[in-house]
């Protein structure tokens, strides 16, 4: 996790002494203004990274002695198949043709939008289909 | 000693797809991170050929000064189109979409990404986002035609009032949050999920180069969105963000659309740089040259690459051109390390000249003329000279055409992987040399062109004898690059189930030439013990085993190396 935390930070702290020369040299709104979002995005994650691992035991990926046999027992939870991704993506489909051909085309965009988040839900919490 | 234990299966078991749908169904319900890739793969694929034939069409139409080949208003939609397509739908995903898919969870020993069915949306959006952008041609007014980077006021709803530009963004949004979800699949991929023993300092390089990727992507997508958004109430809503009239700032455009544009130019190239830098060492018998400098380098160009956005911008006359010019002329630096890394990993070894060596020593050579010119680009009264004219054309197609170069290599190399059956390498290398032969016919010439004045987007020219056959030799290069793309899917035709290619053709370093081709559900059966950047090899290999990084075997007489 340290490492994680590291690449994070690093990236961060290089955008933040940019930024700081950028803007006190160029005067310029815009680009210091997307550099200190782009310093944020890496900061809020790497902290959260690095009070972890200041806070947790090394996990089994960042022992280089680990066996294979530590990493043993449940992952993680994989869905096997899905429909709803693709649901999501055509509502998404739809939503932006609403751009081009009329926001009539909102109503379906929503309702398919709504009707594939519920699904995705439902089918998070009862783990899948087997 | 060496031993290998079982892995129980993973996540609670279910999702077998044995048991699952087949055909059609199992298509649009897969959350397997292969069948996705697979399909990120041929999508891409397809898009390569799609912006191919543009590409043919408009080099047919500059062959002569007064072409007749295609209208003016219809160049304009091609050259735009090409550019979109190339940049937007094939290299983007096929980087980070198609052969990362894939092979990203394979090398750090996870059962797939992270959020599986958030990759299946991934793709389902950069589908329907290409659809999108190429339905343009099927609407009155015909495609979007203000170029790939949209400048405005030439994108604003005076300048281009058809539904084709509407397309194109729309397009632009859906590719852009799938890129997005991508990036945060990968992200959450390498930091979750990766095998016991597999620390981030053992990572094959080709991984860390898509976790730099995935960061960049992170960085640099939203902005492009908020700036698409910015432009559709531009021209729908009467907002005035991009528009002199109502108080707006065109220029605003181009600091937001290169925002993201450059750190887009290494989110394109360093996946590329990671697989032909796993190709080298695979195909030279030898360990990774300066592993540890190498993925400095690649953090190095990650983090300079968010600020260099306006050396795009040096002629507008708004922009710091010192502050520019430096950081930009600094990502000679790292990218100067990658490249003595990648022949350092060449020297003294055994060099097997299969068709991806020969496609990642194209990348090389193609990569380095590309490079090098980037570097004059980069000094602005190098620029102002050359701004906006074929020199400027020829030095990104170098580099977009190493980048082609560095897939093909990716898809000989990774292709037995993935179908479990060998592309034919004679007509790889036949295709190789169409491709390597014609990438220099057709730049070359351009760098000329550029320096003897010749506009780029410009769809006929004035009778000058030497700009007359430097664009006929151009046009030559693109029909051997056309000649090439043939040779691949004939290739494909070819070989289709000809060539078993068992689990580990090539000899390979990495945890994907463990498992079996094509890998089973889930990937893995066992794993080998970690112990450093190429588990494989360590495991088939224990008499030449990696030693800790720093340390060196002692020789005969027991004096260290």
């Amino acid at each position: 996790m340290r490492t994680e935390a590291r690449v994070l930070l690093g990236l961060g702290t290089f955008f933040a002494i940019m930024d700081a020369v950028y803007w006190f040299w160029s005067k310029e709104d815009a680009g210091g203004v997307m550099i200190i979002a782009g310093t944020l995005l890496c900061f809020l994650p790497g902290l959260y990274y690095f009070w972890w691992s200041r806070r947790m035991r090394p996990r089994p990926e960042d022992d280089p002695h680990a066996e294979p046999a530590q990493g043993a027992g449940v992952v993680g939870t994989f869905p096997g198949t899905s429909i709803w991704p693709f649901t999501l993506g055509m509502a998404s489909f739809v939503m932006v043709l609403a751009l081009v051909f009329g926001v009539w085309l909102v109503v379906p965009g929503v309702a398919l939008m709504f009707w594939a988040v519920v699904g995705a839900t439902g089918e998070s919490r009862r783990g899948g289909q087997h | 000693m060496t031993e290998v234990l079982e892995r129980p299966a993973p996540a609670g078991g279910h999702g077998h797809e044995e048991h699952g749908p087949t055909g059609i169904l199992k298509w649009l319900t897969t959350t397997d991170h292969k069948v996705i890739g697979l399909s990120y793969t041929v999508t891409a694929v397809v898009m390569m050929v799609i912006g191919g034939a543009f590409a043919e069409i408009i080099r047919g139409q500059l062959s002569s000064p007064n072409g007749t080949l295609v209208s003016l208003a219809q160049y304009n939609e091609l050259f735009t189109m090409h550019g979109s397509v190339m940049i937007y739908l094939f290299a983007g995903p096929f980087a980070f979409g198609a052969l990362a898919n894939i092979i990203v969870p394979i090398q750090i020993g996870a059962p797939d990404m992270a959020f599986p069915r958030l990759n299946a949306l991934s793709y389902w959006l950069y589908l329907t986002g290409s659809i999108t952008m190429l339905s343009g041609f099927f609407v009155a007014g015909g495609a979007a035609n203000f170029g790939w980077v949209a400048y405005a006021p030439l994108s604003s709803s005076v300048a281009t009032p058809g539904s084709g530009a509407d397309l194109w963004i729309g397009g632009l949004l859906l590719t852009g949050f799938s890129a997005i979800f991508t990036g945060v699949n990968l992200c959450a991929t390498v930091f979750y999920l990766r095998a016991p023993g597999m620390t981030m300092f053992r990572m094959p390089i080709f991984t860390w180069n898509l976790l730099v990727t995935a960061i960049l992507i992170l960085l640099a997508f939203p902005v492009l969105t908020a700036g698409l958004i910015m432009l559709y109430a531009d021209r729908h809503f009467g907002t005035h963000i991009f528009s002199v009239a109502g108080g707006g700032v065109p220029v605003l455009w181009q600091n937001i659309f290169w925002f993201w544009g450059h750190p887009e130019v290494y989110i394109l190239a360093l996946p590329f740089f990671g697989m032909v830098t796993e190709i080298i060492a695979v195909f030279s018998k030898k360990p990774v040259f300066g592993y540890k400098g190498m993925i400095f380098a690649t953090l190095t160009i990650g983090a300079l690459s968010l600020g260099v956005w306006a050396h795009h911008m040096f002629t507008t006359g708004t922009v710091l051109l010192p502050f520019f010019s430096i950081m930009s002329l600094l990502i000679a630096v790292p990218t100067g390390i990658k490249m003595f890394n990648w022949i350092g990993t060449m020297w003294r070894g055994q060099i097997w000249f299969s068709t991806a060596m020969l496609m990642a020593i194209g990348f090389l050579i193609t990569f380095l003329v590309g490079g090098l010119t980037g570097i004059y680009l980069a000094s602005p009264p190098l620029d102002f000279f050359t701004h906006d004219t074929y020199f400027v054309v020829a030095h990104f197609h170098s580099v977009v055409m190493a980048l082609v170069l560095g897939a093909m290599g990716g898809l000989y190399y990774w292709g037995p992987k993935i179908t479990g059956y060998l592309l034919n390498e004679r007509i790889g290398k036949i295709q190789f040399w169409f491709l390597f032969i014609g990438t220099q016919v057709f730049t070359l010439p351009m760098y000329l062109l550029g320096l003897r004045g010749m506009p780029r987007r410009m769809a006929i020219y004035p009778q000058h004898p030497s700009w007359q056959y430097l664009n006929d030799w151009a046009t030559v290069g693109a029909l051997m690059i056309g000649v090439s793309t043939i040779l691949f899917v004939v290739n494909i035709v070819y070989s289709w189930k000809r060539y078993p290619a068992g689990d580990n053709p090539w000899d390979g370093h990495t945890l994907e030439w463990f498992t079996s081709s094509p890998p089973p559900h889930h990937n893995f059966y066992r794993l080998p013990p970690i112990r450093s950047e190429r588990p494989t090899w360590d495991y088939n290999h224990p008499e030449h085993r990696a030693l800790e990084h720093g340390h060196h075997e002692p020789a005969v007489d027991g004096s260290v190396k």
